[in-house]
């Protein structure tokens, strides 16, 4: 095996090469190589949906990757979400707008994570945005609030009016009895 | 005081670094030069070192440097005595805590044997492998009865014993109660371990600064400022010398407070050492081996009632599991025997308790410290008490509530801060009634019939729990207005997601009538300031929230001070409002604060002698004793008895944590900690095997609940104000995690109540509750849904 190899990757639309070891994990190749630290560690072995990146719009674990892997391909991390003093993305706003956060660790693999989602999915169901959670673990929030954070997403992205969102505003008593979880 | 600012869902200040991952975690610290660290943990459980071989690591290319006990030279000592025992008649302790490199014996798997520093981490871990550790393996003591048997092994050979401490603290006459009473219940209760789990490992690194002569240290820390003070005493230099910075940390939960781990007494030695910036970043699997853990108790509890369900006494004698060392002193296990007790009047108590060492990770508090074990010992006490009278779980609690004009009510034993256990305030029954309403209590037989014919099986439970918070000694706060008319908040605690950027400043921006987007906080960095303890035990909020309050007023009486003499009228005649200090009822007169900022700090004339520059102030805020917070969970289940899968339907809280300062961030806690107990009622659990090995260390194996596994929280908040601070307020952040097990207990017995099943530990798991239910025989009738009204 060559003790070095060639990356050459976009990331967050600019190209950038990089020349690293062929066992360079993905997570350390961005945070370490490239310097974009908004991915987070959380478990390196895939379980906890920290390191959430998005492979040619896919999302994928960069813990579980190599970064001679994503040679030739596209990644985005959370970085490319938001110019740096411009207005943040939608998803962004709205976690922040629903107390998404607290610790905020995790956060950038739940918006890489969710990006893609409601760009398939645009009017998602509370059940279908736990299930498209399901695979990141936040240790803060019991989720709820990353819920709403999304079905607020959703709906302004959907282009909803101010005055709707308030439909979405967590409802103790409908909650009560549904319960989707 | 419910104001313009404090008591309203203000959006967080700082939402937008960490939505961006433009916020500095420890591990995002890079510095030119920076070397990595790896460490050799201890296979064995328990066994004595023989030799340690770290010759072919020395060859590893990019290796810096190998270090053992042996090399630590004089820096090598224990870690200090965190919290020392408190002043309690007959107690016995057992001191015996963490070292920073095992040094002829490891006491747990996954102890620190050898540190490895090398060019980069890839590297580090590499030469890690090639030492070789000779070790011989000694009797593992896991069980925490086993550990007290006379033949047992000694874990900490000075001390002759496995018992850390022994302690008893009793008030009225429970053999008396005893005698006297209707019914008594008796059980052994079992509560087991499990982690903090924050998403962010541990971390730390260092730089020694030689022009300087400065040691500068990130660390994922709780508590900052005695990590400083700790570190510049173990290193010979000014606590002055030594910056200490917890930037944004990834969630605490309790074992990010642990002074100190062996890594924060390493890293920066090495990297003074070694002349270059020195960083370690735990895994995952070190972090479920090497970072504290909680809860592991076996209680044998007793209840006596009389003929109508009214408590008499209860006597509660448990093992509490240390782990390794007992740095922490006896924190969790007294807030056990502290807060069994609960909101209810116990006229005779005695609480006894020994702790042991094992050879599994040390423990130290974690999110509820000790509180869910007393709260489960006697909320079961409490269910299995009205079943032998006949009444149902919210009849016994009712009949049992401290009421109004109990308080202050004396326990008469003492608390973890060694204050008396005195309840400062409490409205318990309508925080019951307002739970039972929203839970559906009224008309759950019926509800739980009509499930029934679906073949579904649902159950409910309720119950109470009292958490002492915000406890001294003491936090500060300094706060400056700025010539640019901003305001600069600094407090000495470490922040790890609970808000404090945001809550701090609405208390800021109330006194000072300014935008709380305009008010800058900074915690977690010992250079902005000088003085503190740390986050934990629910009171950062409390304390630093207090000191911030004070040290606003006294910035706003100089701000009103300045402005009078500037605008030439009485200070009675000036009005802070919208950023500015105006004369009242001519608000054209007025100057902004930052001008008063800059007027207050002349660069010519005179300040006046006795008075102070700027509009800054610094206060600090020490309560005598903690204030009580208090609360009610109700839980629906359903149940598969075929699979033993319990579904979590519907969960309410209603909590009372005095004035609210943010209702979104106290919602925002308390559907955390209901996870984090719902994850250790049901899904979250350490198993050790005989010989101490850890058998789940991993995400993978070990279950931390996800999207699917918690239900959103209904809640409602009830406030009766703190009589200790001026706000009014109590602790938070551990409220949601602390009565959940006690209330899926009892859920799970009422949907299972066609078999006899008494649920007596957590945590529980589909599996164990699998094997409770092939154990336990079919009931001929039902026999608790009757008691539902």
């Amino acid at each position: 095996m060559p003790s070095s190899v060639e990356v050459s990757t976009t990331v967050n639309g600019e190209a950038c090469s990089r020349t690293v070891e062929p066992r360079l994990l993905l997570s350390d190749f961005i945070r370490h190589e490239l310097g974009l630290t908004g991915t987070h560690v959380g478990c390196e072995h895939g379980v906890c949906g920290a390191c959430t990146v998005l492979l040619d719009g896919q999302p994928v674990r960069s813990c579980l990757l190599f970064a001679v892997q994503a040679d030739g391909h596209a990644l985005e991390t959370v970085e490319g979400l938001a110019p740096a003093d411009g207005p943040l993305h939608v998803l962004q706003e709205a976690f922040r707008d629903a107390h998404g956060l607290q610790c905020g660790f995790c956060t950038p693999g739940f918006l890489m994570t969710l990006v893609p989602f409601l760009a398939e999915n645009p009017a998602p169901g509370e059940d279908e945005v736990r299930l498209a959670i399901s695979g990141n673990l936040c240790r803060c929030t019991g989720y709820a609030k990353i819920v709403d954070a999304v079905l607020l997403a959703a709906e302004r992205m959907r282009g909803a009016k101010a005055g709707d969102l308030l439909s979405i505003e967590p409802d103790p008593a409908p909650a009560l009895a549904g319960g989707t979880a | 005081m419910s104001g313009r600012y404090v008591g309203q869902s203000v959006l967080r200040n700082e939402d937008r670094r960490l939505l961006t991952g433009h916020a500095l975690f420890v591990d995002d610290v890079r510095l030119e030069g920076m070397l990595h660290a790896a460490f050799v943990r201890s296979d064995h459980a328990h066994a004595e070192i023989r030799s340690i071989d770290v010759s072919a690591a020395l060859e590893k290319p990019g290796v810096v440097a190998v270090y053992t006990a042996e090399d630590l030279g004089d820096y090598w000592r224990p870690g200090p005595l965190l919290v020392p025992p408190p002043p309690i008649e007959g107690i016995v302790f057992n001191q015996a805590t963490q070292v920073p490199l095992a040094k002829g014996r490891v006491r747990h798997a996954g102890e620190a044997v050898v540190m490895v520093v090398a060019e980069s981490r890839y590297l580090a871990e590499d030469a890690a492998a090639e030492i070789f550790v000779d070790a011989e393996p000694l009797e593992a003591v896991v069980d925490l009865e086993r550990a007290l048997e006379p033949d047992a092994t000694v874990i900490h050979p000075q001390l002759g014993t496995n018992l850390a401490a022994h302690v008893v603290q009793r008030h009225g006459d429970y053999d008396d109660a005893k005698a006297r009473a209707a019914h008594v219940v008796t059980r052994r209760f079992h509560y087991d371990r499990g982690i903090g789990g924050a998403i962010e490992n541990r971390a730390v690194v260092a730089r020694w600064d030689e022009q300087a002569q400065e040691l500068t240290v990130w660390d994922t820390t709780q508590a900052p400022i005695p990590i400083r003070n700790g570190l510049a005493g173990m290193l010979g230099l000014m606590q002055s010398q030594v910056r200490v910075i917890a930037p944004f940390v990834g969630g605490g939960f309790g074992p990010k407070i642990m002074m100190f781990y062996p890594e924060e007494v390493l890293v920066p030695w090495v990297a003074m050492q070694l002349g270059r910036p020195v960083k370690w970043c735990e895994d995952r699997q070190e972090n479920f081996f090497a970072t504290t853990q909680e809860r592991a108790q076996v209680h044998d509890a007793e209840m006596a009632v009389d003929a109508d369900g009214r408590i008499l006494g209860v006597r509660d004698t448990f093992i509490h599991d240390c782990g390794a060392y007992d740095p922490y002193g006896l924190t969790v296990p007294i807030n056990s025997q502290c807060t069994l007790l609960g909101p209810y009047d116990v006229p005779s108590y005695e609480g006894e308790f020994r702790a042991v060492f094992t050879n599994r990770t040390t423990v130290t508090p974690v999110r509820g410290a000790g509180r869910q074990h007393g709260v489960f010992v006697m909320e079961r006490l409490l269910d299995l008490a009205a079943r032998l009278v006949g009444i149902d779980a919210a009849e016994i609690r009712r009949r049992n509530y401290l009421v109004q004009d109990d308080f202050p009510h004396d326990h008469k034993i003492l608390f973890q801060d060694f204050q008396p256990l005195v309840y400062d305030s409490g409205n318990y029954r309508p925080a019951l009634e307002t739970a039972l309403e929203l839970i559906g209590w009224t008309g759950w037989a019926e509800e739980k019939r009509r499930a029934a014919d679906e073949g579904r099986r649902l159950g409910i439970g309720v119950v109470s729990y009292v958490e002492g918070t915000g406890i001294g000694p003491y936090e500060g706060a300094r706060v400056t207005v700025e010539p640019n008319g901003r305001v600069r908040v600094a407090t000495g605690l470490g922040t790890q997601g609970q808000g404090h950027y945001t809550a701090f400043a609405q208390i800021v921006a109330e006194a000072l009538d300014v935008d709380v987007a305009d008010v800058l906080v900074t915690t977690g960095d010992t250079r902005e300031f000088n003085w503190g303890t740390g986050t934990f035990a629910s009171r950062g909020a409390v304390v630093a929230g207090s000191a911030c309050h004070a040290a606003a007023q006294q910035v706003r009486e100089k701000a009103v001070g300045v402005a009078a003499r500037l605008l030439n009228v009485p200070e009675s005649e000036v009005e802070l409002a919208a950023g500015c200090a105006r004369v009242r009822g001519e608000p054209e007169r007025s100057l902004t604060l930052g001008e008063l900022a800059m007027r207050a700090n002349p660069l010519r004339g005179g300040v006046t002698p006795g008075t102070e520059p700027g509009l800054e102030c610094t206060a600090y805020f020490g309560p005598d004793r903690g204030s009580t917070a208090s609360g009610v969970h109700a839980v629906v289940v359903e149940v598969d008895a075929e699979t033993a899968m319990a579904k979590f339907l519907r969960y309410v809280v209603v909590h009372d944590c005095g004035k609210l300062i943010n209702p979104m961030l106290v919602e925002g806690q308390v559907e955390g900690g209901v996870a984090h107990g719902i994850g250790n009622a049901f899904f979250e659990q350490l198993v050790y095997d005989e010989q101490g090995q850890l058998m789940n260390a991993s995400f993978a194996d070990y279950l931390l609940p996800t999207s699917l596994d918690v239900p959103r929280v209904g809640m409602a908040h009830r406030e009766t104000p703190a009589p200790m601070n001026a706000l009014g307020l109590k602790g938070v952040g551990e409220a949601g995690c602390i009565p959940t097990g006690a209330a899926f207990a009892q859920a799970l017995e009422d949907a299972l109540d066609d078999y006899e099943l008494e649920v007596r530990e957590i945590p529980l798991s589909p599996n164990r509750l699998f094997e409770l239910l092939r154990d336990a025989p079919r009931r001929t009738s039902p026999a608790l849904s009757e008691t539902h009204a």
